[in-house]
């Protein structure tokens, strides 16, 4: 309505959006008045007083007002004229430069995670480097393997599993409770946590074997809540929600050691000042080599019988069948590759912490690598990278919005809007790209060579 | 269009599928032998794509026997049905559709021999010569005759003994049919390749065949010569509705 009304006259169009932003301002007030403007507190005598937050209703107001002005003046019509105009067709300078952008953005991505530490430690200094090696850097990297991990039984087998983090606490607590009574290290038990969780990625499999889509969804989703009840309530093995603590750190291939108190730490033995950044910067490349690992499994696999027959599997399972492709040991493989990855991160994620209990294992992290992985685009690398940066990177960026404070008072806790904006910035993506960032799916087998197909393309685009 | 060798090759002996309770086919007897075009016809529900799908092992026959080359594979899993190199064309066509042409050929040949892949992805292209031109295009966006040249081109890339289709005229233009069909006894002409198909378009099909069954409420009630059954009055007013097309 308001569009109709902004095509039908400059002059009679600024009115109209005018009228309209007023009355979206008066909805807001009926709304934000009671809700913002009104708060009762409890004081020393435990009366409820009321007190009011005016100020704070007129931003949200002016907000909406000025948000709904802009909507139906700029942002509307332009949307449509963006609709109703033919798209010119891409010029071959812009179909180039796509094309470069994709050849290049992997490996130019890839030599500047492997010199981010670097970076960090240059501009910012051992001790300023922490916060964004670790709290950044690792953190996302984590959720980048573990999205990478799903993504194999998301993504390219089809099989919509809520449960991933049940394989995630599989590896955390295999390193926590063997490193902790045996004394094992990281680098033994890191493969070991991997074939835990696939044989536990196969357990969970067996039963699933014939449920696809929700049915599917909604197993996987109590498997998930099973480890984790189990977790807490099995208190002689894992001490329950106490979880476990002082879990050892890694070492550097058990040459050099992290602990202040050991002879050969890292610092001491190269005799620089004691700082925890230095493992950080191990840490870091550890979770990179882990996730290129990740990835470099999947893009090998995809290009294997398995990998492909995943991915039939995801089209069409009576097809799939009716070509000889045996569904339960490519639906059992899925889960258990998958799972492996998901094992390999959660040691990793145990031995980063040096504590682990049931609370960081909860469906809210199923649901966020899942989301990574719907947001990316299922089945795509690269997109589900993007999709880890922008969702974990973007939750911590949150944090450090302090400037907010100063708008919306002292008070204000930008971190407890995290999820809500979360939320927003997620539907916004789903309505902009449907299918995740990277939607397109890049064939594995060609005739001819790859390049040779993709200027054909070009030129049909072109011409 | 003799038949000079009768080996049989599938044989189906009272097969009785049931959906739950109720029964879909009443004990089927079918012959295929070596070097045959055999076609089923039948109205909808007569019971048709169960017989293809019985065959394949899902769902099961609950009596009776299928033997395939004198082995009875009526236990046997789908995926290792497929593997005695009975390639079927499912109903509806089930190519891959976020798949390029090539990979769902590919997808066919999957169980070995890929070192064939490239000449008989070229045998493909020698017969159905749109599918090259569609080569790297995914499989969702091509036509509706073109998937069903892509699932047909799909089942033989696996080299079968028997080929079985399940009504690959469905849904397509009167030109495509006959396109598809050609290639069919193209196929059986060359190559030997014993074909199984089952169809509503029952005067193209039965033309095509050798031998014609047909199904009507999941019982075989005539069947004889393609050619014989296309003149029978009572196939002629059930199935032709008054004449060739």
């Amino acid at each position: 309505m308001a569009t109709a009304k902004t095509t039908s006259g400059p002059g009679g169009s600024i009115a109209g959006a005018a009228r309209d932003a007023i009355l979206a301002g008066v909805v807001a007030l009926g709304i934000f008045g009671p809700l913002v403007g009104l708060k009762t507190e409890q004081n020393m005598q435990n009366e409820l007083v009321i007190t009011t937050r005016w100020g704070l209703v007129a931003i949200i107001v002016g907000i909406v007002i000025a948000g709904r002005f802009l909507l139906t003046t700029t942002i509307w019509p332009a949307m449509t004229r963006n609709k109703l105009r033919d798209k010119p067709p891409a010029t071959a300078g812009e179909v180039a430069f796509r094309a470069r952008l994709a050849r290049w953005f992997a490996p130019t991505g890839l030599v500047f995670l492997f010199i981010y530490p670097a970076l960090m430690v240059y501009f910012l200094g051992f001790q300023g480097s922490l916060k964004w090696v670790d709290n950044f850097g690792i953190q996302i990297l984590i959720y980048v393997m573990l999205g990478w991990g799903l993504n194999i039984v998301v993504g390219l087998a089809g099989l919509l599993d809520l449960g991933y983090v049940a394989f995630y606490a599989v590896g955390a607590y295999s390193y926590a409770l063997l490193a902790t009574h045996f004394g094992l290290s990281f680098w033994l038990l890191l493969p070991m946590a991997g074939i835990l969780a696939a044989m536990w990625g196969i357990m969970l499999g067996f039963p699933v074997l014939r449920l696809r889509g929700d049915y599917l969804a909604i197993v996987t989703l109590a498997f998930g809540e099973i480890i984790r009840l189990v977790l807490i309530n099995f208190r002689e093995l894992t001490n329950g929600s106490a979880g476990i603590s002082s879990i050892p750190k890694i070492t550097f291939f058990g040459i050099y050691s992290f602990d202040v108190s050991a002879p050969n730490n890292f610092a001491k033995v190269w005799g620089l000042a004691m700082s925890s950044a230095y493992y950080k910067i191990f840490l870091y490349y550890l979770i990179l080599l882990l996730a290129l690992l990740t990835a470099f499994v999947t893009l090998r696999l995809r290009k294997l019988p398995v990998g492909r027959a995943w991915e039939a599997l995801r089209e069409d399972e009576i097809a799939c069948r009716s070509l000889g492709i045996n569904t339960t040991n490519t639906k059992l493989t899925a889960f258990a590759l998958g799972a492996m990855f998901g094992g390999f991160a959660g040691s990793f994620f145990a031995a980063r912490q040096g504590f682990v209990s049931p609370e960081s294992f909860t469906f809210m992290e199923s649901a966020v690598i899942v989301a990574i992985v719907v947001l990316g685009g299922m089945g795509s690398m690269i997109g589900v990278a993007l999709a880890a940066v922008a969702m974990i990177g973007g939750t911590e960026l949150l944090r450090e919005l302090d400037f907010l404070k100063a708008v919306f008072g002292e008070g204000f806790d930008p971190d407890q809007f995290r999820m809500l904006i979360f939320g927003l910035a997620m539907v916004l993506v789903m309505i902009w790209k449907p299918r995740g960032f990277v939607s397109a799916r890049e064939p594995t087998v060609f005739l001819t060579e790859r390049k040779s197909i993709s200027s054909s393309l070009v030129k049909e685009g072109h011409g | 269009m003799t038949v000079t060798t009768a080996t049989p090759m599938l044989q189906v002996r009272g097969a009785k599928t049931y959906y739950g309770k109720i029964i879909a086919l009443k004990g089927v007897d079918i012959d295929v032998n070596k070097g045959e075009i055999v076609t089923l016809i039948g109205a909808n529900g007569a019971g048709k794509s169960t017989l293809m799908m019985t065959i394949c092992g899902n769902p099961r026959a609950r009596e009776g026997q299928i033997l395939f080359e004198g082995r009875d594979i009526t236990q046997l899993p789908t995926h290792e049905i497929a593997r005695l190199r009975i390639a079927q064309s499912p109903e509806g066509r089930r190519i891959f559709p976020r798949m390029t042409v090539l990979e769902n050929l590919q997808m066919g040949a999957a169980l070995d021999n890929l070192a064939y892949f490239d000449q008989d992805v070229e045998r493909m292209f020698t017969l159905f010569p749109r599918l090259k031109e569609r080569i790297g295009q995914r499989g969702g966006t091509l036509s509706g005759g073109e998937q069903q040249m892509l699932a047909i081109a799909r089942a033989l890339m696996a080299r079968p003994k028997l080929l079985m289709l399940d009504e690959p005229s469905l849904g397509l233009a009167p030109l495509i049919v006959k396109q598809i069909f050609d290639a069919i006894g193209e196929l059986n002409r060359s190559e030997g390749l014993t074909v199984f198909l089952v169809e509503q378009n029952a005067y193209h099909a039965l033309r095509l065949a050798h031998r014609g069954y047909v199904l009507v409420n999941g019982s075989v009630t005539m069947s004889g010569p393609g050619r014989e059954l296309l003149e029978k009055p009572e196939i002629r007013a059930a199935y032709l509705e008054g004449g060739a097309h």
